[in-house]
Formats: structure tokens, C-alpha cells, sequence
């Protein structure tokens, strides 16, 4: 009895294309990202909790990870609300308002930054009418929490698109003919049906905002203990030459990525099963 | 379930009407409304910002500053990065593609995962690696400092960053596009004699394309426009290191908004191509139905 690494197959070029695929996937991805976790090793565990538990580090995990979770929530609701606009009617200009969803992923981060700071500013379109109303948005948490609004909005509304297309109107007309009424088939039949996929959007959405740093270093206002993320605290210890900081803060947000990824993927896991069963 | 709804009589209008949730002129209107105000607050309203505050001072004044020697520089630097990672990816991605899709392989699922782990690594942490790779105190610094190279605060780092974030690309197009179109065709034109670069190129490539494409689109976009992982390589060197998106950072900060936003609308109109480019290739792959799963599964992309 023999097991086969590979099935027989009469197609030439597994060797070179696998072996090339390995080869340039270690060099560009695996050993420069293992650099990141033999630099903690090296660290030892004492130091390393005192790093990453530093009285600042947790003040901008709060802030990072409070920010995100509200943008992700917000999506959430708003993306609902989008996708089932973009799916269920139809309306003049439709196919441009449906391929402007994707501007937050085509225009570069920086940009995004500096164009938020300018509207939510004091002295900005939208911001100088909230100044009046005694609310600070550029330079405070909650233009962080704009700016991370901004980059999710694709994720739930391109995760939702697809579940909300494959909604099974009969199921729908059964329940209205049962006189639920709107509200009702939405609480009832729709939202159980399309929850994973808005759970998974929003996830993505909270994965992505956890990460981000160029639309929120501009309209943050960078202040240690208050308005500064955990990205953009790596970068300051990177500059005063605290590699051993940066480098455990940067395990820990690895750390949280990867673990909000397998939620995701975990997730597609069981509606792919419920699917199939 | 607990909340039976109770059957209530019905004319067969009314019923119609109300078939399917939502679909009362009311609702319509009310969400079509929702919709259109919250993207044009969210979207619209930054984007207008940007060409105003790029022509406060008038149209000269925006050329000036996109014409000005530094800012050239950044956009060469920005052009020849692109024309490297891209390329690279490009590459990495058939190959990739070809082997996963096209075998069957103990730890198949594991290598798929691997190549889409940089979507999942944050722009900053993505630029860090690198520094603890190359950089002074990094594994390799002292030799390279020996050999006089540079690769942190130099192009080669720039460059090394930006195939990191972009390196799942062009791979995870075609690798689920492939997979569906299985190996038929292939071994059709290999029994026929057709050498093995042969049928890659007039049936494999053929069948890809415009998934393959709609890949090269969104990496060079995330190339040009990246950001974050090339501040952490770049050491902001004006004239040298600087990128285009790192040379609208560098304006801003000096308060030199004008050129700031002028420089930024450059990033902004490529933006706009990119989302023309990306809906025409979707709409041309809808058609002749070669763009595997729907956009869900693209997601992550940016």
C-alpha cells in the first residue's frame, strides 16, 4: 500500500508551476512573516505582556477595536439597507450607484484620509455644521470611527447582494399569503435566511478596519492615549527605533486578525453545510 | 415555531401587491432614498472635496503642483513599481493557478489558504515583516550594510511591500475560474499532440481571460494606491523614495493642502478608471460567463 502525494495526470508542468508556486510564496510571504514571530520568541514571555499591555497599547486596542466595531455595525444596518435597494429595485442610474460601492476599495487609503479630514473638519462641508452642535468629528474617536465607516461599506453590501438574489420568493408569497405583513416576512423569513451572509459581511468589514491606517491617520488626530490607533502605534515605535514594541503590538493585532478570519471562514464552513444538507 | 401568523382574508389584488416584502411604492421610495442619500454623504460628498480643494487656487495652481519635479518623481517611482509587482504577481498567479487547479494534491486546501494570507496581515504589519528581514538590525542587515545594498528606505523594499499586499491577486481569480472549467479541454488538445505550452497558451489562457484581467486591474489599483506597507519601508526620501500616495502625505503634512489634494486627484481619477475598467470586464465576463463565483467571493480584494 502506497499513499500518492499527487493523482496521476496526463497535464505536463506540476513541477515547475507547484514548485515555483512554493518557491516564491516562502520568499515573499512565509519567511519574511515568520521574522515577526522568531523576533517575539526572542523576547521572552516577561517582556513581551509588559509590551504588549502597556498602559498606551491598550488605550489604542480600545480605540481600534471600539472604532471598528461600531463602523462594522453601521454598515451593517446601512449595507442592509443598500443591497436590498440595489436587488430588489429598480431606479435610473442603478448601475452606476452599484459599481460607486466600490470606491472605498479602488481609492487609495490616503486619499480617502485626506478628503474625510477636509469634509469633517471644523471648517469643513459637514463639519461646520456639526461644530455648532458642540460635536468634534475630525480629530476625535468618532472620526476615526468615520473614516473605518467609509473603507467597510463594500464588504456587507457585496456580501449581501448574492444571499439577497437568491431569496426564494415562494417562501415570501407564502407568508404574505398567510397575511404577515412586510415587516413580519422581513423579521421572519428574510433576516434568518441572509444572517450569515450579513454576519460574515460585517466580520470582514470589522477584519478590515482592525488593520487600516491610511484613512484614519489623517482624521484622528494622532494624540497617544486618545485618538491613536494600534496600526499607527507600530509605526511610532518603529520610528523610535522600538523594534521589540512594535513587533509584539503587531503579533497581537496579527493574532486578533487571524482568529476574526477563521470566525469567517468557520462560518462559510456551516452555511455551506446547512446548504448542502 | 412559536409565532404561527394568522390567515386573514385577503382579496387576490392585495395579496399580489404584497407578495413579496417591500414592494409597496412607499418602501420603495423611502429605501431607494436611504440608499442614495447615505452613498452620497459617504461617498460622493469626500470625492467632490477632493477636486474642490485641489482647485481652491485655480486651475494653475493644481497643475503647478502636479508638474512640480517631486511630485514627477513619485509618480515615476509609483509607475515602476507597478510595472514590477504587477508582472511578478501576474506570474505567481498562473503558476499558482495551473498547479492548484489543474492536480490533485496532499495539502492542496492548506497551500490555497497560504497564498490568501496577505489579505489577512494589516498594510503596517505588511511593511514591519520586511524591516525585520532587511533592515539594520534585521536577519540580513549587516550583510547587506557589508555589500553596501540597501533595501529598507531604498526602491527594493518599496517594490517587496507592494507584491505583499498584492500577492493574492491575480491567484484567487483564476484559481476557483480554473477549477470550474476543469481539465477536459486540455488533455483534448494534448491528445492531439499539442505540446504542453502550446495548449497552456490557445486553450488554457483563452479561457481566462477576462478573469485574468478583471486580477490585473484590481492588483495594479492596490499597487499604485497602497499605502500603508510602503510608509513603513519608504523612509519618505522626497525626489527618491517617495511614491505618489506617500508624496500626498508629505504635502499634507506641511500644509501645502492645495497640492496635496492636486497630487490626490491624480490617485482619484485612477480610481474611477479602475471602477469603469472593473465593470466593463464584468459585464464582458457575465457575458460569455467566464468570471468563477459571484462577486461575494471577491470580497476581500481590496
Amino acid at each position: 500500500m502506497s499513499i500518492q502525494f499527487k493523482q496521476r495526470s496526463i497535464l505536463p508542468g506540476f513541477g515547475l508551476t507547484l514548485g515555483y508556486t512554493l518557491l516564491f510564496l516562502s520568499l515573499i510571504v512565509l519567511i519574511p512573516l515568520s521574522a515577526l514571530f522568531f523576533k517575539t520568541a526572542s523576547l521572552g514571555w516577561g517582556d513581551f505582556w509588559g509590551l504588549v499591555t502597556d498602559e498606551r497599547a491598550v488605550a489604542s486596542y480600545r480605540l481600534t477595536f471600539g472604532a471598528s466595531l461600531v463602523a462594522a455595525a453601521t454598515n451593517a444596518l446601512f449595507g442592509f439597507i443598500i443591497a436590498w435597494t440595489l436587488v430588489r429595485y429598480d431606479f435610473p442610474g442603478k448601475r452606476v450607484v452599484d459599481a460607486l460601492v466600490d470606491l472605498p476599495f479602488a481609492l487609495p487609503t490616503a486619499v480617502s484620509g485626506i478628503a474625510l479630514t477636509a469634509v469633517y473638519a471644523k471648517n469643513g462641508w459637514i463639519g461646520h455644521y456639526l461644530e455648532p452642535l458642540g460635536i468634534q468629528a475630525a480629530f476625535s474617536p468618532l472620526g476615526v470611527t468615520i473614516a473605518l465607516t467609509f473603507i467597510g461599506l463594500p464588504f456587507v453590501v457585496r456580501t449581501l447582494q448574492p444571499a439577497l438574489a437568491d431569496l426564494d420568493a415562494e417562501s415570501e408569497e407564502a407568508a404574505a399569503s398567510l397575511g404577515a405583513s412586510g415587516f413580519q416576512t422581513l423579521r421572519r423569513v428574510i433576516l434568518p435566511t441572509v444572517f450569515p451572509a450579513l454576519l460574515t459581511g460585517f466580520a470582514l468589514a470589522f477584519a478590515r478596519a482592525v488593520g487600516e491606517y491610511g484613512s484614519v491617520v489623517f482624521i484622528s488626530g494622532n494624540m497617544p492615549m486618545k485618538t491613536e490607533i494600534t496600526s499607527l502605534l507600530i509605526i511610532t515605535k518603529l520610528e523610535q527605533f522600538d523594534y521589540p514594541g512594535a513587533t509584539a503590538i503587531a503579533v497581537v493585532m496579527l493574532a486578533a486578525s487571524f482568529a476574526i478570519l477563521l470566525a469567517i471562514n468557520l462560518l462559510q464552513w456551516l452555511v455551506a453545510r446547512r446548504k448542502g444538507a | 415555531m412559536a409565532g404561527t401568523v394568522a390567515l386573514r382574508a385577503m382579496t387576490a389584488p392585495q395579496r399580489r401587491g404584497r407578495a413579496l416584502a417591500g414592494s409597496s411604492p412607499w418602501t420603495k421610495g423611502l429605501l431607494v432614498a436611504l440608499t442614495l442619500g447615505f452613498l452620497g454623504l459617504v461617498l460622493l460628498v469626500p470625492l467632490a472635496a477632493i477636486f474642490t480643494e485641489a482647485l481652491r487656487k485655480g486651475v494653475g495652481a493644481c497643475m503647478e503642483a502636479i508638474a512640480d519635479p517631486a511630485a514627477l518623481a513619485a509618480v515615476k517611482l509609483t509607475l515602476l513599481v507597478a510595472a514590477i509587482a504587477v508582472p511578478a504577481n501576474l506570474v505567481f498567479g498562473l503558476a499558482a493557478s495551473w498547479a492548484v487547479a489543474k492536480f490533485n494534491f496532499v495539502g492542496k486546501s492548506v497551500l490555497t489558504t497560504l497564498i490568501d494570507l496577505p489579505f489577512a496581515v494589516s498594510p503596517v504589519i505588511s511593511g514591519l515583516i520586511y524591516v525585520l528581514v532587511f533592515g539594520l538590525q534585521g536577519w540580513l542587515g549587516p550583510w547587506l550594510q557589508a555589500h553596501d545594498l540597501r533595501v529598507i528606505f531604498a526602491v527594493p523594499g518599496i517594490v517587496l511591500a507592494t507584491v505583499f499586499v498584492t500577492f493574492p491577486f491575480v491567484a484567487r481569480e483564476l484559481i476557483p475560474l480554473m477549477q470550474e472549467q476543469g481539465q477536459e479541454e486540455e488533455q483534448a488538445a494534448l491528445s492531439l499532440g499539442a505540446s504542453g505550452w502550446r495548449t497552456f497558451w490557445h486553450v488554457t489562457l483563452p479561457n481566462v481571460r477576462w478573469a485574468l484581467l478583471y486580477g490585473v486591474i484590481l492588483c495594479n489599483a492596490r499597487a499604485m494606491g497602497e499605502f500603508g506597507a510602503v510608509s513603513v519601508v519608504s523612509g519618505h526620501i522626497r525626489g527618491r523614495t517617495n511614491t505618489v500616495p506617500l508624496h500626498v502625505e508629505i504635502l499634507y503634512n506641511e500644509y501645502n493642502f492645495v497640492a496635496a489634494f492636486s497630487v490626490a486627484s491624480l490617485l482619484v481619477l485612477l480610481a474611477l478608471v479602475t471602477l469603469v475598467a472593473k465593470s466593463l470586464v464584468e459585464w464582458q465576463a457575465r457575458r460569455s460567463a467566464s468570471l468563477a463565483a459571484p462577486l461575494a467571493g471577491r470580497v476581500l480584494s481590496a
